[in-house]
């Protein structure tokens, strides 16, 4: 035969059996049967097949560990902690790790190769991040630049959530916006309606996310969803909530303050509620409150307005939010449980609120906010 | 027409008077770089030694079955990459199985093995020498120990001279290599006393 021909056909022939011979081999070598994955202490349990990363393995199993590198050791996101032995860290893990978290055997999930049964602890928000597929049905207009957007959940069809937390829009590209952006926002919905998520977005001028949920989403359209994120939420505790809005940072209180109601959860919490707008035209929910406020005997709702103007015939609190706030809290509010601050808003309202907050005796390190901006 | 030399001469020329690192002066990379510390220099001596045997045997039966029949000995070269690649492949995936604590000393090691031109050297001797098939598993085995034997010597020495007062331009590489030389000269002395081919 001719050697041109024969040539590579030899080379590929002992090439090909011995991916052969390595394939056997790696199925009777790696077979580690069937392991148990035990999250959290028995919370969540996972009979899986041994053998690959714990990254890949878990994400298998809808459990999404965050990693930016895909898998390849170089990004140091994929952090869990091992309860199990899992033999010692490796080379690759160290560079990534803390002494502290080498000293609690946290690893990179990427790295570490299921071999036998093992247990693991992880943030319990980890196992409800998911990405959704949903369509508009509903939206309106709240304000003149706040509009409540209602999103009904397709593929998948519930979320879990814990009333507080933001999920993130999944912006396409349009217009001259060329790559595709994801924008938080704080879910307004109660948690018990799993099928829907509901977000209230304020259009900021040059926004992406914003003037695309504004001006090009309408009533049908088609918006991927991820989440759920966050750890603002309502704390366990009995000290009074002293919550602080302004704007679209209504969102996650909305969320809060039904699900406590529905619930009728942490009973021995007060609840205030502050809401700072300009002018009544900022103002919106306002009947929806002063009733719940009225049917709830531990809901204190207090809007205020900086600059009413006369002919709006405005009958509540007037002047900055944060004069306001400091005049409650020095005055009405109770402080016989202890004060936990609640922020949601600009990073100026926060500032300012977390100022009124500790120059009146409130330990900052009881007073919870998202950083969105 | 094979050379009618003992197995058991063989084995013992290959590691002391025709040694493949200190007479022939292959797997000079990672003799150099890793026979720092003497642990990591056994590790790797040893995994040199079995890769080295396994693929002096699994080589000469594709040599000897496949490229000669087939006339295809000029493809030496590409076929034997191919067999240590798979040999370190297979050897790292069933001491990982075995061994998890082994395969955790030999680390990336293992892999290395598969650019030792050590391993490479041997086998093409064994082709050009025609080696039969219990020459070609004692010399593999033979030349694994041999570099494994060269290596420890000199992480033993590296040891030693590092807390000497060496001449600052010569630390490090400069006075690897003069120690090198001087260990091949005492290994060349041996040379002739036993032919190998």
């Amino acid at each position: 035969m001719n050697p041109i021909i024969l040539g590579p056909l030899v080379t590929a022939g002992i090439a090909a059996s011995l991916a052969l011979l390595i394939s056997l081999i790696d199925r009777v070598v790696n077979d580690y049967g069937e392991v148990s994955i035990d999250i959290n202490g028995g919370k969540r349990m996972y009979k899986v097949r041994g053998g690959s990363a714990l990254l890949g393995t878990l994400a298998a199993e809808g459990i999404f560990v965050p990693s930016a590198c895909g898998g390849r050791g170089s990004c140091g996101a994929c952090k869990v902690r091992v309860l199990s032995d899992v033999g010692p860290h490796l080379p690759t893990e160290i560079p990534y790790l803390t002494p502290q978290e080498i000293e609690q055997n946290v690893r990179l999930s990427c790295q570490i190769k299921l071999k036998k049964d093992i247990q693991l602890e992880m943030p319990e928000e980890l196992f409800s991040v998911k990405k959704f597929k949903s369509t508009v049905t509903s939206m309106k207009d709240l304000t003149y630049d706040i509009k409540e957007v209602l999103f009904r959940l397709d593929e998948p069809k519930d979320i879990d959530f814990i009333a507080g937390q933001y999920v993130q829009i999944v912006v396409p590209p349009y217009g001259s916006v060329k790559e595709s952006v994801q924008r938080a926002y704080s879910m307004s919905s109660r948690p018990l309606d799993k099928n829907h998520v509901e977000l209230l977005v304020r259009l900021v001028p040059g926004g992406i996310a914003t003037t695309f949920v504004h001006q090009q989403l309408k009533e049908g359209g088609k918006v991927e969803l991820v989440g759920a994120f966050g750890d603002f939420r309502v704390r366990d505790t009995p000290a009074a909530m002293v919550c602080v809005a302004g704007g679209s940072g209504m969102a996650p209180f909305k969320s809060m303050f039904y699900d406590m109601r529905e619930n009728n959860s942490f009973p021995e919490k007060e609840i205030w509620y502050f809401f700072g707008a300009r002018t009544t035209k900022d103002m919106f929910y306002l009947d929806e409150l002063r009733q719940l406020q009225k049917e709830w005997s531990r809901f204190h709702f207090i809007p205020a307005l900086s600059e009413p103007k006369p002919e709006e015939n405005w009958k509540g609190e007037t002047g900055l939010i944060t004069d306001v706030l400091e005049k409650y809290i020095k005055e009405k509010i109770g402080k016989d449980e202890g004060l936990e601050g609640y922020l949601c808003g600009s990073p100026g309202m926060i500032n300012a609120c977390i100022n009124v907050m500790t120059r009146n005796g409130m330990e900052e390190s009881k007073v919870y906010y998202d950083k969105f901006a | 027409m094979p050379p009618l030399i003992n197995p058991i001469t063989l084995f013992f020329a290959s590691i002391f008077t025709s040694n493949i690192l200190l007479t022939n002066f292959l797997g000079m990379c990672s003799f150099i770089s890793i026979s720092k510390d003497w642990k990591s220099s056994f590790g790797l001596g040893m995994a040199v030694t079995v890769v080295l045997t396994i693929t002096a045997a699994v080589s000469w039966l594709v040599l000897r079955f496949v490229l000669v029949p087939f006339g295809m000995e000029y493809l030496s070269f590409i076929i034997f990459i191919i067999v240590i690649a798979a040999v370190v492949q297979i050897l790292e995936m069933v001491i990982d199985r075995a061994s998890p604590a082994l395969y955790l000393s030999l680390g990336i090691f293992l892999p290395l093995i598969t650019v030792n031109c050590a391993i490479l050297g041997a086998i093409l001797f064994m082709q050009i020498r025609s080696y039969n098939f219990i020459q070609a598993i004692t010399f593999g085995a033979g030349s694994g120990l041999g570099w494994w034997l060269a290596i420890m010597l000199l992480a033993a020495i590296r040891e030693r001279t590092e807390k000497n007062p060496v001449p600052a331009g010569l630390k490090g590489p400069g006075i690897t290599m003069i120690t090198i030389g001087f260990m091949a000269m005492a290994f060349i002395g041996f040379s002739g006393m036993i032919a190998v081919q």
